[in-house]
């Protein structure tokens, strides 16, 4: 998110392309580079997403309670699934909160 | 058709020891009666709650793995949503769940074997045996929730 936000400003800075199609190319050269996204679940080898295992989602439930988007978390399909029933379960036994004022 | 199914109870932390045994055996009971098995109990102790819960702030939390039927359950969930001290409560089929995540596992092995053999190795791996590619190291860099990133 926040990468495709500074994007166009770090070109205007630079003095690069200043298109915003542009500053989305030149990936490589921004100084901040984008890390790819890996599912963690993939990437660990958890096959076991349960709902008492606090501590493995609550990193899935920042700050505003909700849980992290695919798009930012890059959890796959599967897990993500997987994840969400997970978290909603934990909710109803008040592991995890819904939301947090 | 016995099934496997896990209970998680929330009793109130102004219930006693004794309340919390005996809902326990209340349990075990109702599952001797009706045919099932009781296989695994696991008390949490008291933990806080994430959030308030009529006005309670903690609840002491207990997990049971019971063996038997839907008919089963659904009295055993009856029964928790009369009692007034248990403030909350849950039921999950656990078996599907249990037996989908073996046969990934079981595949898992079974594709990495495959390829190692095909590799020329042995089937299992070598204790001091890694690849340059997957230290624990880099595990941060390409997974960082909670970074700057997502705000």
């Amino acid at each position: 998110m926040n990468g495709r936000g500074k994007s166009p400003s770090a070109g205007r800075g630079r003095g690069a392309a200043g298109a915003g199609a542009a500053a989305g190319k030149d990936g490589q050269r921004r100084p901040m580079f984008r890390r790819r996204k890996v599912c963690k679940f993939c990437a660990d080898k958890i096959d076991d997403i349960n709902y008492k295992d606090t501590k493995l989602l609550m990193p899935f439930v920042p700050e505003r309670a909700k849980i992290l988007p695919r798009r930012i978390s890059g959890t796959c399909a599967m897990h993500q699934r997987k994840l969400r029933t997970a978290i909603m379960r934990a909710r109803q036994l008040a592991l995890i909160p819904y939301t947090s004022e | 058709m016995t099934r496997k199914y896990e209970l998680v109870y929330v009793v109130s932390p102004d219930a006693t020891d004794e309340q919390v045994a005996e809902l326990h055996t209340q349990v075990e009971s109702i599952t001797q009666r009706m045919g099932g098995q009781l296989e695994k109990t696991e008390n949490w102790g008291r933990r806080k709650l994430a959030y308030e819960i009529g006005r309670h702030k903690e609840g002491t939390y207990v997990l049971e793995l019971i063996n038997g039927t839907g008919e089963l359950m659904k009295e055993i969930d009856r029964r928790l949503k009369v009692l007034d001290y248990v403030i909350r409560h849950l039921v999950v089929r656990i078996d599907e769940e249990q037996g989908v995540i073996e046969r990934m596992r079981a595949e898992r092995t079974e594709t990495s074997r495959r390829r190692r053999v095909a590799r020329g190795l042995p089937p299992d791996r070598q204790p001091g045996e890694g690849q340059r590619g997957e230290p624990d190291e880099d595990r941060d860099e390409r997974f960082d929730i909670g970074g700057e990133e997502m705000r």
